[in-house]
């Protein structure tokens, strides 16, 4: 029934809702009958037009890509660069130098950094949260500090970096721990502070203990707030990476783009700028994916 | 009243809030004694106070001034033995029924008691309330009858000295509330709990109530009369309803509402 639905609302005139206007009319045995067989095409129809739109999208997208192609005459068809695309994911994991390695090999290289880089920044970023959060005094010592750091770029972050470590790859790292750990820590933080009165009157009632009010009221409530820091983080993270390694070399898809800009190669351009999106798309889809298993329905008050 | 018999003992209490608009003197000069096993509801107009009131008994706010005991021992702050059930339930949600009942069970018992112990107390706690299939549901899985059924569960299981209800069947439907208050008439004769209870329902009060405790409007709120209920125990709603002495009793507290302290909207508004 969502199908029909799902048609009606985006008010488009699907194949099966005529059936069911002529249904509601006729009389009662063979309207359930009919009622039947639009169910059975229903979902199809339904499907249909879920995927109809974003598919239009594309064709228009690729329409005007094929314009601009055609008119400017140094910018690749699509036709160029899916053939092109081809060739590249058809072995994407050979190496042959250090600068000279498949996209595979590249892609992890990247989210490898992104991992470590945002790994520490949870390491650190949740329990400083939680501890701003619930203690006053360090909100009102760390808040002027976070409200001047977090509008920085993280890239000007990157020379420290490199003058710290002395090397390029702890320092790209260094850029994506310094661009996550803001949404983590400020995001743990307000979930602290918004944990409903009523469980905090819950565990005062109860006495909880200090480790059973972390454990079974704080940690859960924050569980949310957190997940959504998280999602703001690798988010930021994977826009950083690729503007980091565009400065620091070596392997990663950031560095990618530069040296296949450096050849000359658009093709290549362009697939690696869909390659970014889709993992940036794949990383959010998983975030989400975790944030609606572990969102709890609130206590209204 | 016999006088070894204050199980609570409010003496002058007043409460000023401070905010950041100013002071507010919520209430005033209360003074209250509550018997071992007695059942007194608190009732007033909205803003008279009579949370805040149950709010000191049950240690959740400090009083600006005066005495509150409870078994002859200050109320210093919140404890288990005076155990709130919260209006809107106040549930876990990452918590089954289960759980959330455990949680107060652990925390009073865990240190006497063995593990087998403690999960037979949560299961009477859920069979008391009639709830023991919904054992392994989380909260938005039950209704919010059912959700209040475990909050008085997890409040009854604590086995505590005093039952604090704050508008516990305000947010439910009538058919609902008739449902709960008959259970909660029950279970109370049963466990023989000291139960102080808020409420703005006035058939409410008159059903479960030993005692009706009228508060006048805020600001600085006091105790405006008290009744004494003297209906038979058990007490049975549908009879009561062509019960003469029950209608005097119900009168008595609308004439106070409505008479002596009308309505405070124009204030609150």
């Amino acid at each position: 029934m969502s199908a029909v639905m799902e048609t009606m609302m985006n008010d488009k005139p699907a194949p099966a809702t005529p059936t069911i206007a002529v249904a509601a009319s006729a009389t009662p045995a063979p309207a359930v009958k009919k009622v039947k067989a639009a169910k059975r095409n229903l979902p199809f129809a339904g499907w249909f037009m879920k995927v109809l739109p974003p598919l239009t999208g594309l064709a228009f997208l690729v329409l005007v890509w094929q314009i601009v192609a055609a008119k400017t005459g140094n910018f690749p068809t699509p036709l160029v660069t899916l053939q092109e695309a081809i060739k590249l994911f058809s072995d994407p994991f050979y190496r042959t130098g250090p600068n000279d390695q498949g996209i595979g090999w590249n892609v992890l290289a990247s989210l490898q950094r992104v991992a470590i880089g945002f790994g520490l920044a949870a390491v650190v970023g949740i329990p400083l949260g939680f501890l701003i959060g619930r203690v006053h005094f360090l909100s009102g010592m760390f808040g002027p500090i976070i409200s001047l750091l977090k509008p920085v770029s993280p890239l000007a972050w990157l020379p420290i970096g490199l003058l710290v470590f002395k090397s390029a790859n702890p320092a790209a790292i260094w850029s994506i721990f310094i661009c996550s750990i803001w949404p983590m820590i400020i995001n743990t933080a307000v979930g602290v502070q918004r944990v409903p009165q009523d469980y905090m009157n819950v565990a005062r009632v109860l006495n909880l203990s200090e480790w059973k009010i972390l454990t079974k009221i704080l940690f859960p409530s924050v569980l949310p707030y957190m997940l959504t820091g998280v999602r703001l983080a690798i988010g930021t993270a994977w826009l950083v990476i690729v503007a980091a390694e565009m400065l620091t070399g070596g392997v990663g898809i950031g560095f990618w783009v530069w040296d296949e800009w450096n050849n000359l190669n658009v093709p290549h351009i362009i697939i690696a700028i869909v390659v970014i999106g889709v993992v940036g798309l794949i990383l959010e889809q998983l975030l989400v994916a975790l944030a609606k298993a572990f969102t709890y329905e609130e206590v209204s008050s | 009243m016999d006088m070894h018999n204050k199980f609570i003992d409010i003496n002058d209490v007043e409460m000023v809030f401070h905010t950041k608009k100013g002071s507010f003197h919520a209430l005033r000069d209360i003074n209250l004694t509550v018997q071992k096993g007695e059942f007194i509801t608190l009732i007033g107009h909205s803003g008279c106070g009579k949370s805040t009131l149950l709010n000191l008994i049950a240690g959740l706010l400090k009083p600006s001034d005066g005495l509150l005991l409870c078994a002859n021992r200050e109320i210093a702050g919140p404890s288990p033995e005076r155990s709130v059930v919260f209006q809107n339930h106040s549930l876990l949600p990452w918590l089954t029924c289960y759980e959330n009942i455990f949680l107060g069970v652990e925390r009073v018992f865990g240190a006497t008691e063995n593990r087998t112990q403690l999960r037979d107390r949560t299961r009477a706690a859920l069979a008391l309330v009639g709830l023991t299939a919904a054992e392994t549901k989380r909260p938005n899985e039950i209704s919010g009858g059912m959700k209040q059924r475990v909050g008085i569960a997890r409040a009854l299981a604590m086995e505590p000295k005093v039952l604090l209800m704050d508008e516990p069947f305000g947010a439910l439907d009538a058919l609902t509330r008739a449902h709960l208050q008959d259970e909660l008439l029950k279970i109370v004769a049963k466990t023989e709990s000291t139960v102080v209870m808020v409420t703005h329902d006035v058939d409410e009060a008159v059903l479960l109530s030993d005692r009706i405790v009228m508060m006048t409007n805020g600001p600085a709120a006091t105790i405006g009369e008290i009744l004494e209920v003297k209906l038979a125990r058990p007490r049975e709603r549908v009879a009561l309803a062509q019960d003469a002495q029950y209608s005097e009793y119900r009168t008595a507290v609308l004439e106070f509402l409505y008479r002596k302290q009308a309505h405070p909207a124009k204030e609150a508004a």
